[in-house]
């Protein structure tokens, strides 16, 4: 090996380190079925973060009605000023809680907005994933009418 | 004709984008008329494309109301393109493009 080749070896290990630096997010986790059919809202978020220790953060708003009157469709809106990265929502006492999971790329804003069934009164979770740490923010919905079939 | 409709307008420098997903999301617990049950069949990725850039993507389960709304908010500029395509459990896929008004 001459020199050349080392310097361009170090120079091509320095542009992949440098890409990966640059996009640190650039990995999408898409649907998992591991996360998603579990009934276990641990179980969900090891998963997704690696982690199911969580701390209750005042910095994410959980918007979602009082009472839901139908079930079926439950609007709900997550926004938070903590950096996001990932941010997943979960109904405590649905079949499988875990709903939804958004993966935010840097320039994205830290806010998701849907709708969601929920199959009876119950807490529902905002987890967002910042700075490798899990923060939470919770809800009782009351529902009138139950949206998951049966 | 798309089963997608996206309204994505700017402001500030932000693009508030707002989608609609025509899918029954189907979540495999609802019995048919025949008192078996309807297999599931939902809505499972969603990917939003700008510039060549992945902007938003999401995951659902079953429990995500049927016909899909979904916003967010990404940095960009009117005249920009947004594309949204999704995936279901079966595979079947589909995408809409629209411009940042």
């Amino acid at each position: 090996m001459n020199r050349r080749s080392i310097l361009k070896a170090a120079g091509t290990f320095m542009a992949a380190a440098a890409a990966v630096v640059a996009f640190p997010r650039m990995v999408f986790a898409g649907y998992n079925a591991k996360a998603f059919k579990n009934p276990k809202m641990d179980d969900s978020m090891n998963e997704l973060f690696g982690s199911s220790t969580t701390a209750p953060s005042g910095e994410i708003k959980l918007k979602a009605p009082d009472i839901a009157e139908n079930g079926a469709v439950v609007p709900i809106e997550i926004s938070t000023s903590l950096k996001a990265d990932r941010i997943a929502f979960m109904v405590k006492e649905n079949p499988n809680p875990l709903a939804i999971v958004a993966d935010i790329p840097a320039g994205t804003q830290s806010t998701v907005k849907t709708r969601v069934r929920m199959g009876k009164t119950t807490q529902v979770m905002a987890v967002v994933s910042a700075d490798g740490k899990l923060y939470t923010a919770s809800k009782e919905v009351k529902v009138t009418i139950g949206g998951c079939g049966g | 004709m798309s089963s997608i409709r996206i309204k994505a307008k700017e402001r500030n420098g932000s693009v508030d984008v707002k989608t609609l997903m025509k899918h029954k999301m189907e979540t495999g617990l609802r019995k048919g008329k025949d008192g078996k049950k309807i297999p599931e069949h939902w809505i499972t990725d969603v990917t939003a494309e700008s510039g060549g850039k992945v902007v938003f993507a999401a995951a659902f389960n079953t429990s995500i109301s049927k016909d899909p709304y979904l916003a967010f908010k990404f940095a960009g500029k009117k005249g920009d393109m947004v594309k949204i395509s999704w995936k279901d459990s079966q595979g079947k896929t589909d995408s809409a493009e629209t411009k940042v008004k």
